[in-house]
């Protein structure tokens, strides 16, 4: 897989033949990689002795990137002005976290939501004011918003009428009925931290991040963005590496927080894939955190392929099985049984 | 079993695998063979046209694929051709933002392009299908890729998309025109696809400095004729026209104003097209002794 030997090697990139090039690119486009890999092309020394016609396309694709970046914080104020006499600090979570903070993975990342996080109680007014301000639900169908309001952990996306931006209002990490128990914003809130760079706005605490980042990727069954969303949680980590207490503190938190499981597997795909480096007082307490043998066998065998480029090249035997498996265990870590199965049923007779 | 061909269109390489019998005679059919290459080692887009599995038979469908994902829903087989074509444009349009793209065909004399920018329905093609049969050099029927460094345009040279009327109109005009099968009952009503004249395709990496952007309107029965248009409103109209001008920002803004800076603007109408494509040829006759566009429109056909 040529794209995980760049993502895990940039210097490669380099040495690249145009036959290697001609896989490469395909499978970073359809990764939603493509901005990232010219991100990562760029700060080669030989970038520009590159071949033209490959770097054409990781140029547009950084052009995008940077177009998004642009409208995320316009979109940004846009929303400071609405809500902050509400909330007062607004926290971002994800890619507009990324962007707002400047931290690595804002880097040729392409996205077009903006995700925040707020207290319960304050869902109904922030509701409303966004409502007044031209943000709509779209045609939701009533079961679906009351799914969302009943047991998960943001209320139905909200796209602005005029500018087809969508915000996501969360106010917790994980569903209501999550198996594991929620986690609050208010616990989040304790610990985010203000940008100083962009006043108004917080992010969550570094190990927050990663923690929501993993607890996203593994926990939701959605693997169509999953290399990419890894490559975040890489980017933060080699970040945060050096920062003092940052991987003691990341560990602990996994546990209060119980979200120990996602970060496992964050760090151990991540190692494997992208060869993030790891202190070696983390990477012995992780192992603590891994589940029994048997499950590990077949979410290792289910990740190697939902982890892979969603691209015909990279495609093995069974990966549909594996993607279905992942999809299905997210839906059991996400609400009881008696909850779930008249959900599955609904969602496999009620299409629209 | 898929055929893999490897097409040169303007600056693309671009790979389209298909077993639809229709694709392949449609490309050897309206493709110069100059266009269709050995295997290259890096192609800048993998395409297919595939047949849905369980549409073979009954009402058999196709599909365009990119880098195995299908943008468009399916559509009948027959339609696999223009499906296709569209399915390319669309690819470039959304990808290929080392250009500022606008809709719009060009064509080039005497080293200077003409911009034909306007909705379907105008008659833009039918006007740059009669010009290219008349010694001007084809660039594009759909999309103008203006280099914003450079202020030129890069040739794109496919077949032309015809539709309805003047698939006749140019049957009649130009006798040698060599056209694909009539595709009926699209979204656009009947196409037919016209292979675009042979030293259009050789000139695929020659670009073309722009000099007139002309609105075309066809209308039966009118006179012809050229008016002045603001540039400033061509400016907001060509940005509405452009397909990424978001994505480049103040560049965008930029190459768009260089470009209307150095043309001369105009609407025209006409009915007759062998008058259009002579008012046009003596225009860029003219240009080479100097003369402006709008004065020789004032001094009439």
């Amino acid at each position: 897989m040529i794209l995980h030997a760049l993502l895990r090697d940039p210097r490669r990139i380099v040495d690249l033949s145009m036959e290697d090039w001609d896989a490469a690119i395909p499978q970073a486009r359809v990764s939603g990689l493509l901005s990232r890999l010219g991100a990562l092309a760029v700060a080669q020394s030989g970038y520009a002795a590159l071949p033209d016609r490959p770097r054409r396309h990781m140029e547009a694709a950084r052009l995008v990137a940077a177009k998004h970046r642009r409208d995320v914080q316009f979109e940004l104020d846009r929303i400071r002005d609405l809500l902050s006499s509400t909330l007062g600090t607004l926290v971002l979570l994800k890619g507009a976290a990324y962007v707002a903070a400047d931290l690595p993975p804002a880097e040729g990342r392409v996205f077009n939501d903006i995700d925040i996080l707020v207290r319960e109680e304050q869902l109904e007014a922030v509701e409303s004011i966004l409502h007044l301000a031209g943000w709509r639900m779209g045609s939701i169908d009533p079961y679906d918003d009351r799914y969302y309001r009943r047991w998960m952990h943001q209320i139905p996306p909200m796209t602005h009428g005029g500018r087809q931006t969508t915000i996501d209002v969360h106010h917790s990490l994980i569903p209501r009925t999550a198996r594991i128990g929620t986690v609050t914003a208010a616990q989040l809130m304790q610990h985010a931290r203000e940008i100083p760079a962009r006043p108004g706005f917080a992010t969550l605490s570094p190990e927050d991040m990663v923690l929501h980042s993993a607890t996203h990727l593994f926990n939701e069954g959605e693997f169509g963005r999953g290399l990419r969303d890894l490559g975040d949680i890489d980017l933060l980590l080699r970040h945060f590496h050096d920062h003092p207490d940052f991987w003691t503190r990341l560990l602990d938190r996994a546990q209060e927080l119980r979200l120990t499981r996602p970060l496992f597997y964050a760090l151990s795909q991540i190692t494997r894939i992208m060869g993030t480096p790891l202190p070696t007082k983390a990477f012995d307490a992780v192992r603590h955190f891994a589940p029994t043998a048997p499950t590990l066998l077949v979410m290792d065998w289910a990740l190697a392929r939902a982890l892979n480029p969603p691209h015909k090249s990279c495609r093995e035997p069974f990966s549909g099985l594996a993607l279905w498996f992942l999809y299905v265990r997210a839906h059991y870590l996400r609400m009881p049984v008696h909850l779930l199965v008249p959900h599955l049923i609904r969602k496999a007779f009620m299409r629209d | 079993m898929p055929v893999d061909l490897y097409l040169r269109t303007g600056p693309f390489i671009v790979h389209v695998e298909t077993a639809c019998a229709e694709v392949v005679d449609g490309i050897s059919l309206l493709y110069d063979p100059s266009c269709v290459l050995n295997r290259p080692a890096f192609c800048d887009y993998h395409v297919a046209v595939v047949q849905p599995l369980w549409r073979r038979w009954f009402r058999p469908q196709a599909l365009f694929l990119f880098d195995g994902y299908a943008p468009y829903l399916p559509g009948p087989k027959r339609h696999a051709l223009p499906m296709l074509e569209w399915g390319m444009n669309w690819v470039i349009a959304t990808t290929a933002h080392q250009f500022l793209i606008i809709h719009a065909a060009v064509v080039e004399r005497h080293g200077l392009a003409l911009l034909l920018p306007a909705p379907p329905g105008s008659g833009k093609s039918t006007l740059c299908a009669g010009l290219a049969f008349r010694g001007w050099r084809l660039l594009s029927d759909e999309l103008a890729l203006l280099v914003p460094q450079t202020g030129r345009v890069v040739p794109l040279a496919r077949p032309i998309s015809l539709k309805n009327e003047s698939i006749d109109v140019i049957s009649r005009f130009a006798s040698e025109a060599v056209m694909g099968p009539r595709t009926e009952g699209s979204i656009k009503g009947t196409i037919a696809l016209l292979r675009p004249p042979r030293a259009s395709a050789l000139g695929w990496d020659v670009p073309a400095m722009p000099r007139w952007i002309v609105f075309p309107q066809y209308e039966a029965g009118a006179a012809l004729r050229m008016t002045q248009r603001s540039k400033a409103g061509t400016l907001v109209e060509l940005g509405n026209n452009a397909m990424n001008y978001n994505i480049h920002g103040a560049v965008g803004f930029d190459a768009l104003a260089n470009l209307i800076d150095c043309c001369e603007v105009g609407d025209f109408v006409y009915s007759d097209l062998s008058a259009a494509v002579e008012f046009f040829t003596a225009i860029a006759d003219g240009a080479l002794r100097g003369d402006s566009m709008l004065t020789l429109a004032s001094a009439g056909p």
